[in-house]
């Protein structure tokens, strides 16, 4: 019997099986920005992702940039000399960021799509493909990930397969400042200091207000108590540090006194420049 | 009959155009969020970059913009920079972003943003564009819970001054101006494409509490006034040695006046004496005696920009002070509760 050699389908699993990817709202800006500003034959955007990878192997995307491509059924081109031109200049205002994969608009993974990730994968080992879907296809825009995959019948490459990997939006806390303001078309002026703790107090009141109900619920059989949130309202309130009045009353006198003494501090100034001011520009008129 | 309504082209190509004045400053939310990245990234280095977009009437759009790379002390890197610029504008260029310079940004630390490296930029800038802006954005400000960010523009009668670089005392009063008025601060307005605000709600539902409140209840804000205090203290240190400088000068214009005085007794009486002797008088001024030799005045510019940071740091103090109070009177009731 002759030794028949099975070729076995292999799926080239991906060694890093926990790859996940974690992305700036910046890149969604960006790529939205890209998305309206695309010339007008073009059905979809194709850019670059620029990022790190962090050294559990998740991918930080942080920035992002365009790329004109032109599209037809049978053939995708995209500018690489326009792509090099632009990595060489990101990089030289911030060395660390690195090509980690491509994005494109529209839902799905589309044929010319496995082309492009092979340029791509040829700059680095494991590209990530993001898909942003700027149509609402799904009747939200969802955005997703993608590791390629190669699916190899003994030495012939068959195809790739994209598989989907988690996805995790991440932001610095500035950002989170930012964002609030983004949610809506347009904001009149940015809120300065006490306008913004105004809104704050306000949110917090609200949720003070929130808690006291819920609690009343409960007594009064409205809800089923739920044990966890019990607790939890039982900790937070217990987290109060146990002052006595007095002491209690020392030191927020003593820190309003702190706060009057520098407003104090800083309206003297103030009068003395009004005073340095005078002088300089009047004594002029003595001589 | 000529109509006298309607104009030739000539007139109107001659009439010249009015800027309206520059009302407010409106800035995309990715520009915002390119800037708070590129300003934290690198803080406490600072860092200055780019803004693109455009001049519409009274409002300017800002609808891109890019970073600077970090440039060093070296010469040859003078062209690099000008290269990375035309570089960056051509690509944006090319997918169709707005080419159009329309001022700059930069990063400052607690506000300590008025040098003069700051006037000179906006002189270079003025002198290529009608109008542009500059934005300063405080990236220590952001673990406060506020957003600091600030567009500013030049006053035109300060740029006049500055053009004939003169800054006596005299011309200054001539127009009025005072330290105030060197800069304008513009307000901004935030606008967002449809589908940006639509992705945005989307990725982040509109939870009722954020981190940005949490950042705003602390109640520690010592470390902060601590180094509020400390810049207030050098900037008082260096107004005062502005006023040394000026009192130096007064002190010794007065002094060459009493000498020119007494210079001029002599004169006068060596004349009445030559005069009694039948000899031609001597002329009664002598350009070439150095003490009158006019003492040149120290230019105001730098106590006007330090008063304008002392200002700056006050106000902030103000600000944050306002702050706690609010949160030391939410803390007191609460427990009282």
């Amino acid at each position: 019997m002759a030794a028949s050699k099975h070729t076995v389908l292999q799926f080239n699993a991906p060694s890093t099986a926990s790859l996940s990817a974690k992305v700036h709202p910046l890149v969604i800006l960006n790529i939205c920005d890209c998305y309206v500003r695309r010339p007008d034959q073009a059905e979809r955007v194709i850019g670059t992702l620029l990022g790190s990878v962090l050294p559990d192997g998740t991918v930080d995307v942080c920035n992002s940039y365009a790329v004109p491509h032109t599209e037809s059924s049978e053939q995708v081109a995209l500018d690489i000399e326009y792509h090099h031109n632009m990595l060489v200049s990101h990089q030289k205002v911030n060395p660390k960021e690195v090509i980690v994969g491509w994005y494109s608009t529209g839902l799905g993974v589309r044929g010319g799509s496995a082309l492009i990730h092979d340029f791509y994968s040829r700059e680095v080992p494991n590209p990530v493909h993001l898909t942003v879907d700027t149509g609402f296809g799904n009747g939200e825009g969802t955005i997703k990930a993608y590791v390629s995959v190669n699916l190899a019948l003994g030495d012939l490459q068959l195809a790739a397969q994209f598989q989907k990997i988690p996805l995790d939006l991440r932001m610095l806390e500035a950002e989170r400042l930012g964002l609030d303001i983004l949610k809506t078309t347009a904001v009149d002026k940015l809120p300065n200091d006490l306008e913004g703790m105004e809104v704050t107090m306000e949110r917090l009141l609200a949720l003070i207000d929130d808690v006291y109900k819920y609690v009343d619920d409960v007594v009064e059989g409205r809800v089923a108590a739920d044990n966890s949130i019990g607790r939890f309202i039982a900790d937070t309130v217990a987290s109060l540090p146990k002052l006595s009045p007095p002491a209690f009353d020392k030191l927020v006198n003593e820190s309003l006194q702190d706060q009057l003494l520098l407003l104090y501090l800083s309206s003297i100034i103030r009068t003395q420049l009004g005073l340095v001011e005078k002088l300089n520009t009047a004594a002029d008129q003595i001589l | 009959m000529a109509n006298s309504m309607a104009r030739s082209f000539l007139q109107v190509a001659a009439t010249e155009e009015v800027a309206s004045p520059l009302r407010v400053v409106q800035i995309e939310g990715l520009v915002i969020l390119k800037i708070i990245k590129h300003c934290k990234e690198f803080s406490p280095a600072l860092v200055t970059g780019q803004l693109l977009g455009l001049d519409v009437g009274s409002v300017l759009e800002v609808t891109n913009c890019f970073p600077f790379p970090i440039r060093e002390e070296d010469e040859e890197i003078e062209a690099d920079g000008a290269n990375y610029q035309l570089e960056m504008m051509r690509c944006l260029r090319e997918v169709n972003v707005d080419n159009n310079t329309v001022g700059w940004y930069q990063s400052t630390i607690l506000g300590s943003y008025q040098t003069v490296e700051l006037i000179e930029t906006f002189m270079n800038y003025q002198e290529n564009i009608r109008r542009c802006v500059c934005i300063i954005y405080d990236p220590s400000r952001s673990n406060q819970g506020v957003l600091a960010l600030k567009a500013l523009k030049l006053s035109d009668s300060f740029m006049e001054l500055y053009r004939a670089n003169s800054f006596t005392g005299e011309k200054l009063r001539e127009k009025n101006l005072s330290w105030v008025d060197i800069f304008e601060e513009i307000p901004i307005k935030v606008a967002n494409s449809a589908l940006i605000s639509a992705f945005m709600t989307e990725l982040e539902s509109d939870t009722p509490v954020t981190q940005c409140d949490y950042d705003r209840l602390q109640l520690s804000t010592t470390p902060y006034m601590e180094r509020n205090m400390e810049f207030l203290i050098e900037c008082m240190d260096d107004l005062s040695m502005e006023q040394q400088k000026f009192q130096f000068y007064y002190r010794s214009l007065s002094r060459q006046q009493a000498q020119q005085q007494a210079w001029l007794q002599k004169r006068r009486s060596e004349n009445m004496a030559r005069k009694a002797v039948g000899e031609e008088p001597l002329p009664e001024e002598d350009p070439s005696n150095p003490i009158f030799k006019p003492i040149p005045e120290p230019s105001r510019l730098e106590s006007f920009l330090i008063t304008n940071q002392i200002a700056n740091y006050c106000n902030q103090i103000n600000g944050v002070a306002g702050q706690s109070f609010n949160r030391l009177y939410l803390m007191k009731s609460l427990h009282d509760k």
